[in-house]
């Protein structure tokens, strides 16, 4: 199996600059992050917000760089505060935000959102640019009637649909969900969910999923990792973390997650009606 | 008798495409001691019917009803100067964002002191006495010094806990939560529940608590209420609701918990909905 993506002790400061009556500090956002993800595989970022998850995932999608660690993307080093970012690193990782109402432009048609990213790093001719778009919003589920619709016309779900679709358009080898379902409903976010394992077996995508819900982890990851204050402080396969956590932390967080089994509901209540 | 009682609800709002129907008679009562969810999707009137109980819907809404009692007063034809009374004193509600639900230019013992000075009529040093007295019930730490902060200057979870204070400081007969966690991290979202339930307990309030999320609903609810699009689909109790949910609806939401996953594929709600009976409600 090859790494798609590789990161070794990846540090992140921000420092924030003083202001009349304060001196400048540093934030350390990421504090020595290590992690690799095979082909094909699911890793998964848990924490809550603040632990640095985002920063990370900003790391991964050349978007920031890191303020020292190794990152390899296929197998190469990536330095983007040294080299900048080529054309063809930016065709290799893609990102879906949280928000699918913040993320696309209103002004956008979706056809022009699909296309855009083929605009700028290819030099494919307009006719082949709107074949692939259409191509592409069959692949996730919409229809070629949408393809002169503006993003208020959609639903949430839909929405992140095609925020997904924007993403695959340059054929990426590593995509990066930041917290893509949380916004959703639940049943919607089944089928976003579904639509992302679909995906995911058709291309042999490699993703990294960010999510605070335990839940929707268990069910998409393969490895999981549990991020507190900027630190790793669990980090193994799924059936692994979740069977047998062993920091504090990914045990508080495991017990404040809401149970909606028979058993505990019962228990809840007999809890209840005792006191 | 009921705390509330509501009687085929109908809220329709006037739209520039005809009107639109949110809330199609929906019946549902909450006893005191009783803590009522309402799940649903964005769009199943869950938060519209309990917007109308307040009276906090827009004009171009208009709200029938068969009966809408609270207490035994009647809610459909009681005068704004009266349902300012209640409303804040003995009906309070806790809003989704609450860091968008606080006024940003007031400290927060600003805003908790006014509820107090409108509806209590407690002088200046009764109502700081008592705001504090609230804080510590919240959990905030260091009270005194956390009434003078701004909003902004609160996490997310603190200013959900500003809020909580304010809804009880009257001692409401019932408390209406709006998703109440919806905006915070999982951690804190247990913090919240476990609060909301401890003063419920205590007060003996009613609590209705407004839900998307089906793990909120089991830990916290003693009966349910399922919506869907502006209809009640199904009414049980908690456990009954869990281990034999009777509307096709139901079942699907239940299904498409990513914990209840069988193979590698959820089931979604439209292909139960389409599959099973077309009758769609089993309530």
């Amino acid at each position: 199996m090859t790494k798609v993506v590789e990161g070794k002790n990846i540090k992140r400061d921000y420092h924030v600059g003083g202001g009349l009556f304060r001196g400048a500090r540093t934030v350390h956002a990421v504090k020595g992050v290590s992690f690799s993800v095979e082909k094909g595989k699911t890793l998964a970022i848990v924490g809550e917000s603040g632990c640095g998850k985002s920063t990370l995932a900003r790391i991964i999608t050349l978007i920031d760089p890191a303020t020292s660690g190794e990152l390899f993307i296929d197998g190469n080093k990536v330095d983007i505060a040294r080299d900048g970012l080529t054309k063809e690193m930016r065709r290799k990782v893609q990102i879906v935000f949280q928000n699918p109402y913040g993320s696309l432009n209103p002004r956008q048609k979706i056809g022009d959102v699909l296309g855009e990213p083929l605009l700028i790093n290819t030099d494919k001719p307009a006719e082949e640019r709107r074949d692939l778009a259409m191509k592409m919003l069959k692949k996730v589920g919409l229809g070629p009637e949408h393809y002169n619709r503006y993003p208020h016309m959609f639903s949430g779900g839909q929405r992140q649909r095609i925020a997904i679709a924007r993403a695959l358009m340059l054929n990426p080898s590593l995509l990066v969900l930041d917290e893509p379902v949380s916004a959703l409903d639940l049943s919607v976010q089944a089928q976003v969910l579904n639509l992302l394992a679909d995906l995911q077996d058709e291309f042999q995508l490699t993703y990294v999923f960010i999510s605070h819900d335990l839940s929707v982890v268990r069910y998409i990851a393969d490895d999981v990792m549990v991020m507190y204050f900027g630190e790793a402080v669990e980090y193994g396969p799924r059936d692994e973390v979740f069977s047998n956590p062993k920091h504090a932390y990914t045990k508080t967080l495991f017990a404040a997650t809401p149970r909606a089994d028979i058993a505990s509901i019962k228990a809840r209540l007999a809890k209840k009606k005792a006191a | 008798m009921a705390l509330l009682d509501i009687q085929n609800l109908v809220v329709e709002f006037q739209t520039a495409s005809g009107p639109f129907r949110a809330v199609d008679g929906v019946s549902l009562h909450v006893d005191e001691r009783e803590v009522l969810a309402i799940v649903g999707e964005s769009g199943s009137g869950k938060s519209v019917s309990m917007l109308a109980v307040m009276g906090l819907l827009p004009w171009t809404a208009t709200v029938t009803a068969d009966r809408m009692t609270f207490n035994g007063r009647d809610l459909l034809k009681i005068s704004p100067a009266d349902r300012r009374k209640i409303i804040g004193k003995d009906i309070a509600m806790i809003f989704q964002e609450p860091i968008a639900s606080l006024n940003p230019c007031f400290t927060v013992g600003f805003q908790i002191e006014e509820v107090l000075r409108f509806h209590m009529g407690m002088d200046k040093a009764q109502r700081r006495a008592r705001a504090i007295e609230l804080f510590k019930q919240v959990g905030i730490p260091d009270p005194a010094d956390r009434l003078n902060s701004f909003p902004h200057q609160m996490s997310g979870g603190q200013c959900q806990r500003v809020m909580i204070a304010m809804a009880i400081a009257c001692n409401p007969k019932l408390l209406i939560a709006d998703e109440p966690t919806t905006a915070l991290d999982v951690t804190i979202q247990k913090q919240i529940l476990d609060l909301l339930v401890s003063l419920q307990a205590k007060y003996g309030m009613g609590l209705i608590m407004i839900t998307h999320n089906m793990g909120v609903v089991a830990e916290t609810a003693d009966r349910v209420i399922v919506q869907y699009k502006g209809r009640k689909m199904e009414e049980a109790d908690v456990l009954s609701l869990f281990e034999s949910p009777k509307s096709n609806y139901t079942r699907a939401l239940l299904s498409a918990l990513p914990g209840n996953a069988v193979g590698d594929r959820l089931p979604t709600v439209t292909d139960m909905l389409f599959e099973a009976a077309p009758s769609g409600a089993g309530a």
